[in-house]
């Protein structure tokens, strides 16, 4: 079975502490979230099984949940998952051209990964930044206010400098 | 510009520490409210006439009124901090810049409620402000104003950060209880209320983050004068995202009752259209609330100005009027297609709709297949009687509002453009006139 971190496993039995006792349960949107940073980004049944004898409870509890949220990851991802905001008012101000562009620079589809698994593209739903539109998210980053000439100079940025997964839990706030 | 009371001195350096928010008065009126009984405090707010600020426009004091209290059950405060509601950025704002404001309104209202143990669900794309909540709150923890025995008063509050994971639906308060319970978030029927029977089958409480953040100036200045701020019953300031086709795009604070067409054009606030261009529609309160064209939001059918308050925007009800909402104000200048802006919103439905509810996951479905349809240049006239009749079969027919949320936007397009669908409909060659065009799934550009 897959296992956290040290540090992960102490800030898991931390969290499951601010529920009642009893309710450990409600811990599981946040610990998905660890082991997405803890795991390559990504769910496998195998971290879902180990979520579940964490928190306690049945596995398929853990799947339900883990397929009903968009940002859980059943499937392997790049190491950096642009998520562009496809909703009204970023669309508006050209949303679709942001897409387009990623899409024809990476050579990939919404949904897809680069073949050398450094990028993965996704298109979300509005991330309460509409008045900076368009805009992106990388891990807990957002870029925002986005032109044709940013998202290229933001995404060889990410090339180069990305040695490991970025995931929404910023692996600096496991180790601290 | 008028008063401000919850982002006055945001731009201050260190506002969001400690010992910086309490530079410019913070906790404060955490001082006051526990020399109050907890009662005085509802009162209090009663007196306000502050209303809820997450969308609905509740009366808070009532909702709180209405908490059970069975003897020897814990009863539970969660602060709604799922802001998905398209066009709706002033919460993340608030909780980036002044966490504090909102730990110190969750003290307040958890003591007013009787509260031992509180949350703040924040959606989990929000992970940076969930970290910066969590650094205020272990100050606040390590200060004294959290834990047990708070400023020595006997009141003791555990308050921690919960995290969501991607769900619109999450937003809706019975949704989010199951959410935080570490389930899918579907919503729940009511009754039983939240009030009754929330978190755990415990009484509960939610409440948007604005509406907490304003219990703050409400115990500092009193209810009394926060309920004379505004105008009639909508009191107090309200904070407005402002986006779209407009020069100043962000977060305003408003004195409830400004014009809207001041809101719009003047400098103080968004400052005009882009580029010189008309005004065509705005969506006043969030995607879900219903579109009006220009000349309806800058004046009511009667020809008074249209305010941003409650009550005047809501003026004509659906026929002619719209709702203040949550504040998510999105402006749409001449060049764009009401009919793609209603496409994409219906997809948005479409996506996050639960699918507990035959009427909503299977109707949001068939109005974004046939809006695909009237968009492609395949659609008929029928077609748009059928949106019209779909969205008219789901309005009360579901065990959530998300339903009626999907349902308004199409209702209110038909009812106000109905000539652009019929457009697409007889000469979708004619059709150029936008810049962007929706492409997902192979949509063809016109
Ligand atoms: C589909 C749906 C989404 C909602 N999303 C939010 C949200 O993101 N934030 C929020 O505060 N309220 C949201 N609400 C409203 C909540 O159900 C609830 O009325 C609100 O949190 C109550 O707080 P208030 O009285 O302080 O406004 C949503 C409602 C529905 C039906
Ligand atoms: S109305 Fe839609 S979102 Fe609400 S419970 Fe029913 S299916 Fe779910
Ligand atoms: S629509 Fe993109 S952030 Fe709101």
């Amino acid at each position: 079975m897959p296992e956290f971190s040290t540090e992960a496993q102490e800030l898991v039995q931390r969290i499951i502490k601010r529920y009642p006792e009893g309710k450990q349960k409600s811990a599981i949107l946040p610990v998905l979230h660890i082991a997405q940073a803890e795991f390559q980004g990504w769910l496998s049944v195998p971290v879902m099984d180990y979520v579940a004898s964490l928190l306690k409870i049945l596995p398929i509890e853990v799947y339900e949940v883990a397929s009903f949220y968009s940002m859980f990851n059943l499937k392997p991802v790049g190491k950096c998952v642009i998520e562009v905001c496809r909703t009204g008012p970023c669309w508006l101000m050209g949303a679709e051209d942001v897409v387009h562009h990623i899409e024809k620079k990476l050579g990939v589809k919404e949904g897809e990964t680069t073949k050398d698994g450094m990028f993965t593209l996704k298109t979300v739903e509005c991330l309460a930044a509409c008045g900076s539109a368009p805009m992106m998210q990388v891990g807990e980053t957002y870029h925002e206010n986005l032109s044709l000439e940013k998202v290229d100079s933001i995404l060889n940025e990410y090339k180069t400098n990305t040695k490991e997964h970025i995931s929404h839990w910023d692996k600096k706030h496991i180790k601290k | 510009m008028g008063r401000q009371l919850l982002i006055d001195n945001i731009n201050q350096t260190g506002i969001h520490t400690l010992e910086g928010y309490r530079t410019y008065g913070g906790y404060q009126a955490l001082e006051k409210a526990l020399r109050m009984k907890p009662e005085d405090i509802v009162a209090e707010v009663q007196k306000s006439g502050l209303r809820g600020r997450g969308g609905a426009g509740f009366p808070t004091g009532m909702k709180w009124s209405f908490i059970a209290k069975p003897p020897g059950v814990p009863r539970h405060l969660v602060c709604n901090a799922d802001e998905s509601e398209p066009g709706t950025f002033k919460d993340r704002y608030l909780m980036q810049r002044k966490p504090h404001l909102l730990i110190e309104g969750m003290i307040i209202s958890s003591f007013a409620l009787g509260a031992n143990l509180s949350y703040i669900y924040i959606r989990g794309e929000m992970m940076a402000q969930f970290h910066i909540l969590q650094n205020a709150i272990d100050e606040a923890y390590a200060a004294g104003l959290l834990g047990k025995n708070i400023l020595n008063s006997g009141f003791d509050l555990d308050l921690h950060v919960h995290c969501g994971a991607g769900a619109y639906i999450c937003g809706e308060e019975t949704a989010l209880i199951e959410s935080l319970e570490g389930k899918r978030g579907n919503p729940r029927i009511k009754p039983p209320f939240p009030a009754v029977s929330g978190v755990w089958d415990r009484p509960t409480v939610v409440n948007n983050v604005e509406t907490i953040a304003a219990v703050v100036p409400v115990i500092n200045i009193s209810g009394e004068e926060y309920a004379k701020i505004g105008i009639g019953k909508s009191t107090g300031t309200k904070l407005i995202s402002a986006c779209g086709h407009i020069n100043k795009p962000g977060v305003y604070e408003i004195e409830l009752g400004v014009p809207v067409e001041e809101f719009i054009y003047s400098e103080n606030y968004c400052g005009g259209i882009k580029d010189g261009r008309k005004l065509k529609a705005v969506v006043a309160g969030g995607s879900s609330v219903p579109i009006l064209p220009a000349e309806l939001i800058l004046k009511t059918a009667k020809g008074e100005p249209r305010l941003m308050s409650y009550e005047s925007l809501g003026d004509g009800g659906f026929a002619t009027g719209t709702m203040l909402g949550s504040g998510g104000f999105i402006v749409m200048d001449e060049s764009t297609s009401v009919v793609k802006n209603l496409f994409n919103f219906t997809r948005f439905y479409h996506h996050e709709s639960c699918g507990q509810c035959s009427p909503c996951r299977e109707g949001t479905g068939w109005m974004e297949k046939i809006l695909r349809k009237i968009l492609d240049g395949r659609g008929t006239i029928a077609d748009i009687d059928l949106l019209w009749d779909i969205q008219g079969k789901i309005e009360g027919k579901t065990i959530c509002p998300l339903g009626e949320a999907a349902a308004w936007p199409v209702a209110a397009a038909i009812r106000h453009f109905r000539p652009e669908f019929e457009e697409y409909v007889k000469n979708p060659q004619n059709i150029k006139d936008v810049k962007h065009y929706y492409r997902l799934n192979n949509l063809q550009e016109a």
